[in-house]
């Protein structure tokens, strides 16, 4: 009796230990979970966001310089996940070349700028991409009395105009190599330039990502005298990108963005986000943090993710706000949740 | 010892203090580059480039490598570089020397052009020619021809390309009749300094660069065809010209905006030159008895030279820096092609700016170096 006491003793004993060893261990971690450039974020009091120059549904700053697009919402998300507040951002706009230098340079802490995630600028250049924000891909535009009605109607001899420093000019490339087309391309730094090259008739045709080219047609003298051809000639996932080395950070910017789209996948949307705490819905509840505990993970309090959709909205509302209502693109196509025929899809927040 | 030491102590710490900052700086940036997994190396050169350039003086094409790339924007570079230098030089001596015209009108707009010209941004003037350029000039099924077989359209200025046949004979006989000339001007020296008889130089020496290579023509077997560009439909309204040979319109802005804008402060220089001979110079050799033109090649240009030449070489060296401004126009020059879309394809931000800065350090330490000869040929020689 008092053998089998003894050895319940030891084990329990043995057993405290091992919970010892294992709480210690995971206090470790914690501690080793800090995010440098959260913290900062907090002593600063806002969040360094990298945007374009002017993309009309994406990253566009009106007279008064107030940002919008969805580009945007994606830092807005993140301020109000981490800040409390979706208007504390502090927007650099970059042109392509500039863009990645500024992210690992430290100068900005995201870059949503209508960035192609790809293997090389994953790998190769200290960034790590988090996610989609938008699919898209390259098109063309041409002038509508020209005639062309397919990108294979290109002749030798057609002169180009796009942005430096983007893999358009890789896929422009690809695309009328395999054709065996001969082609001048023209390329300017800045989307402006391009636009008033291309409208001075500088060019046959106009390349980039055709949400861009959506966008860039309204800036036209006279929109309605080009046409965007039909063919896609390229994959551009476009979304948001940090620095390499804070994993922390790029948690916390990955699920802002994935809660903006769950959010819409499960009908919580900015205004009725406060009274989905009552669901049913255990999955709903998590996402406006009436239950789990998803935000200690970042070192984040309960609410991040209740904010995110009070002050920005989901996925959708940020989509219709921007692209949609602005007459770019009305039509989601790939855009939609992968539940209406689209390919967005997230892993779930739990 | 006490000497040597004063002498040689601030020295070697200067230097120190060179060294450590460069020392701390490459540290600092090796750390950091470390720190963000991004990788230092050149290896990259070799890699194929997979982007296409506009406009290229060697064959090219993206499946070659970016070392390539970088040739053909450095021989851009030095394209638009070398024809704006010639033009603003040419364009510089005609206004210098009309401001000095004792014509009001000459003189005046003169005066005027270089107050213009010099006064207005670069950059400005780059968009205003393009932009200006792409407004009005026509589209090119519209373009008249230009002495009938050169069109200046909205898409380039298409001229005929040259198809030789044993060019390399016609470029030797160029060569021989440039040694020839050499030949002749040290004998027609000798004739004066020895004898006091002098020959007509200039007079030999053209047509000998004229006779020599048309003799290539009927006794080389050299041949010339040009081949004439020729309207092309693309679609119902875009047309271009195939065959012969376009200059973008980039190019032509980029070097009227560059030579216009430098060919003031050239113009100011050899101003500067000649009201820098003393009045004197001129009376006493029109008193010997030379003819105003002897005055002027023989006397007052010898000297002015020596004013106009160091800070003329200043010139050329900004004009040269100022042709990076190219890549706002979309004219592939080092800066849009190599610290641009290669810098952007391969992220390789540190190695891409050093190479650059270093070749256009070493184009101006060769331009530098080639005014430096020229200056102290003319230099006086004191004996």
């Amino acid at each position: 009796m008092r053998k089998i006491m003894f050895k319940t003793i030891k084990q329990l004993t043995s057993m405290v230990a091992m919970f010892a060893v294992l709480f210690a261990f995971s206090t470790e971690t914690m501690a080793a979970k800090k995010s440098k450039t959260l913290e900062n974020t907090k002593k600063r009091q806002f969040v360094r966001c990298g945007v374009s120059q002017g993309l009309p549904g994406f990253s566009n700053a009106d007279e008064s310089g107030n940002w919008t697009g969805i580009d945007v919402d994606v830092c807005r998300a993140v301020a109000a996940a981490t800040l409390g507040d979706a208007t504390k951002v502090k927007f650099t706009p970059l042109s392509a070349k500039e863009r990645f230098t500024a992210l690992t340079s430290g100068e900005i802490d995201i870059l949503s700028r209508n960035t192609t995630w790809t293997l090389s600028r994953d790998a190769d250049i200290g960034l790590t991409f988090v996610g989609v924000n938008f699919y898209d891909g390259q098109g063309f535009m041409v002038r509508k009395g020209s005639g062309i009605k397919s990108t294979s109607e290109f002749k030798n001899g057609t002169s180009v105009c796009t942005n430096l420093g983007t893999t358009t000019e890789l896929n422009m490339r690809d695309f009328f190599d395999s054709r065996g087309i001969s082609y001048e391309p023209v390329v300017f730094e800045k989307a402006d330039e391009v636009v008033a090259a291309y409208d001075a008739g500088r060019c046959d045709t106009y390349t980039t990502d055709k949400s861009g080219l959506a966008a860039q047609r309204t800036k036209l003298s006279a929109p309605d005298d080009h046409v965007v051809l039909p063919e896609t000639i390229s994959k551009e996932p476009l979304g948001p990108v940090v620095r390499q080395g804070d994993s922390v950070w790029e948690d916390i910017v990955r699920w802002s963005l994935n809660t903006m789209i769950e959010a819409e996948e499960y009908g919580v949307n900015s205004s009725n986000a406060d009274m989905m705490k009552t669901s049913n819905n255990p999955a709903i509840k998590r996402l406006v943090g009436a239950e789990g505990e998803l935000g200690a993970a970042f070192g984040l309090d309960n609410e991040w993710n209740l904010r995110i959709i009070k002050q920005v909205g989901n996925y959708g509302e940020s989509y219709k706000r921007n692209i949609a209502d602005t007459g770019i693109l009305p039509d989601r196509g790939p855009n939609e949740l992968w539940t209406k025929g689209g390919i967005l899809y997230v892993p779930p927040a739990r | 010892m006490n000497n040597i030491i004063k002498k040689y102590i601030p020295q070697i710490l200067a230097i120190l203090f060179v060294v450590l900052i460069f020392g701390f700086l490459t540290m600092n940036a090796q750390t950091n580059m470390d720190n963000r997994g991004i990788d230092f190396g050149f290896g990259f050169l070799s890699q194929e480039s997979s982007f296409d350039v506009q406009f290229s003086l060697i064959e090219y094409s993206g499946s070659d490598s970016y070392a390539r790339a970088f040739l053909v924007g450095l021989l851009n570079t030095l394209l638009v570089s070398f024809i704006s230098i010639i033009i603003c030089t040419i364009l510089g001596i005609i206004i210098g020397v009309a401001r000095l015209s004792s014509n009001y009108l000459i003189k005046n707009s003169a005066a005027w052009y270089v107050e213009f010209f010099r006064n207005i941004p670069l950059l400005l003037q780059i968009f205003f020619w393009y932009y200006a350029a792409l407004r009005a000039l026509p589209m090119p099924e519209k373009a008249d021809a230009w002495f009938g077989v050169t069109y200046m359209t909205v898409k380039g200025y298409y001229i005929p390309a040259m198809v030789w046949e044993n060019l390399n004979v016609f470029l030797y006989s160029g060569l021989a009749s440039i040694i020839a000339i050499i030949v002749l001007r040290n004998y027609a020296n000798k004739l004066r300094d020895t004898k006091g008889k002098q020959i007509p130089v200039l007079l030999y020496s053209v047509s000998l660069l004229i006779v020599l290579p048309l003799l290539s023509f009927i006794f080389g077997g050299v041949t010339l065809e040009f081949e004439i560009p020729e309207l092309k439909k693309l679609s119902k309204i875009s047309y271009i010209y195939e065959g012969g040979i376009s200059l973008p319109p980039e190019l032509i802005a980029l070097v009227l905006a560059l030579s216009l804008y430098t060919s003031t402060f050239v113009a100011e220089c050899v101003r500067a030159g000649i009201e820098g001979v003393s009045k004197g110079q001129k009376e006493a050799a029109a008193s010997v008895g030379l003819t105003p033109n002897q005055v002027l090649k023989l006397v007052i240009m010898p000297q002015a030279l020596r004013i106009i030449i160091p800070p003329t070489t200043n010139q050329y060296l900004n004009l040269t820096k100022n042709s990076s401004l190219a890549a706002a126009i979309a004219y592939p020059d080092l800066v849009l092609v190599f610290a641009g879309t290669a810098l952007m394809q391969t992220g390789k931000a540190i190695e891409i700016v050093s190479i650059t800065m270093l070749t256009y350090l070493t184009i101006s330490l060769t331009i530098a170096a080639i005014m430096n000869w020229y200056n102290k040929k003319i230099e006086i020689k004191e004996k």
